[in-house]
């Protein structure tokens, strides 16, 4: 029963896959992240009505399947563009916006939990808008904002699983061509569910932590 | 503008066809947030237990859940139990999926609504003659649910936007299967999956804006 056809060039095939996984995870949250607190900051300083296009822009990024978005963007790219980006670059490009969308709820939710007179405050002291949000929302918006970030992290290292529509042999999709072969899917699926587990588990209990530890009450 | 003549009339065509795909998908939604809080309330129950291996069972299907990407969750329902001789219809895979995924976050939302419920409230309930499933039942889960609202609504979107994974295990009757079938007959792709986003959105907004009614009727006091 627990004879396996599994070798170890099969779990080096799985290791290539999970590096993948991460390097996908790495860029699109790096990239996201990064866009998420310009169209936060955006969303925030221009108020609800200005703002209207770009809350729609985002808001579709998180009313459409991933899987969706994953095709129509190779789709938009090969058939009606024409130009020839890697599966990784169309990967890349839909989950960094799709983090994006996520991550500028989150920076409008820690900017906003910034009580307004502290930031009054701070401008009456002289404080320009820049040194505002460097030195007093900055630090404040980021104890309420991490914890979500770090769920927001693991969620995309999740949903990278989907990006083997675009043709990357992420983790999932080097199980999947395992499995086809050696026929022991439950097997192979253990050691990739274990996989995600042991990277997102710990994280996701850190960010719980931390959750507890920055909260006021 | 582009080199490309996009026909949106010939995927139009199949419009019909794709709204039969969204009525599958929102049955799988439902069905799956449907028992997936009946599961969630359970495990909620299991966790509050005095049994150690219960306790242990509960969490780890709510790590396991929350912890795993929702697409291994649907092969290890469609192709992991396979191993054992069982072997479901894609469509039960799929729900089954999603509803363990639906049910590991609401427990999760369930334990923090639950918090926010003082003690004194049971112990209330306890002195008024009530029993301990009495209490439960009357007293915590409507408070429980009342307070995971929102949360529930977010899990519902969630819920709808994965049924389109269901077509990994051989799906083609939900909308992201029946637009996948007809890309393959007509190899219009940009327009169909145009269509099915179009579709998605507004079916997410749509229960967006009636949870909100729905809350506002609901909680008005």
């Amino acid at each position: 029963m627990f004879d396996t056809a599994l070798s170890s060039a099969d779990l080096i095939f799985l290791a290539k896959g999970a590096g993948m996984t991460i390097v996908v995870t790495a860029i699109s949250v790096a990239i996201g992240t990064v866009l998420g607190i310009v169209f936060g900051v955006i969303r925030v300083q221009l108020g609800t009505v200005y703002a209207a296009p770009l809350t729609f822009f985002l808001d579709i990024f998180r009313s459409v399947p991933l899987l969706i978005q994953l095709v129509l963007a190779n789709a938009f790219m090969g058939m009606v563009l024409r130009v020839q980006f890697s599966g990784l670059t169309v990967a890349c490009m839909v989950l960094s916006l799709y983090t994006a969308a996520y991550c500028a709820e989150i920076v409008r939710g820690g900017i906003d939990a910034v009580p307004t007179t502290t930031r009054r405050a701070a401008r009456s002291l002289g404080m320009s808008w820049g040194q505002d949000m460097r030195h007093i929302v900055m630090p404040l918006a980021t104890r309420v904002a991490l914890p979500s970030w770090i769920g927001l992290a693991l969620g995309v290292m999740k949903d990278s699983a989907l990006v083997y529509v675009v043709q990357v042999t992420e983790l999932l999709k080097s199980t999947q061509i395992l499995i086809t072969r050696l026929q022991e899917p439950m097997l192979l699926l253990l050691i990739c569910g274990a996989f995600y587990f042991v990277i997102s588990f710990p994280l996701a209990r850190f960010g719980g932590y931390l959750e507890k530890r920055w909260s006021n009450d | 503008m582009f080199g490309y003549t996009f026909q949106w009339n010939q995927a139009l065509a199949r419009l019909p066809k794709m709204l039969d795909g969204a009525v599958v998908t929102m049955e799988v939604a439902v069905l799956s947030m449907l028992i997936g809080i009946l599961c969630a309330i359970l495990l909620t129950l299991l966790r509050l237990s005095g049994s150690r291996s219960l306790r242990a069972v509960a969490a780890g299907w709510v790590e396991i859940a929350r912890n795993t990407p929702a697409l291994f969750q649907i092969y290890m329902a469609h192709f992991g139990i396979a191993s054992f001789g069982i072997h479901f219809s894609p469509f039960v895979s799929l729900l089954i999926g999603i509803t363990f995924n639906n049910a590991g976050y609401l427990a999760e939302n369930f334990r923090g609504a639950l918090k926010a419920i003082p003690d004194t409230q049971i112990r209330a309930s306890r002195s008024l003659g009530m029993s301990q499933t009495q209490a439960f039942r009357y007293i915590i889960v409507p408070q429980m649910l009342r307070i995971s609202f929102l949360p529930m609504t977010n899990q519902m979107v969630w819920a709808v936007l994965m049924t389109s994974l269901g077509v990994t295990v051989g799906m083609n009757s939900d909308l992201y299967g029946v637009t996948q079938d007809l890309n393959a007959l007509t190899f219009r792709t940009f327009e169909l999956f145009a269509i099915a986003a179009v579709i998605f959105y507004i079916i997410t907004k749509i229960i967006t804006l009636g949870a909100r009614l729905i809350a506002a009727r609901l909680f008005r006091y």
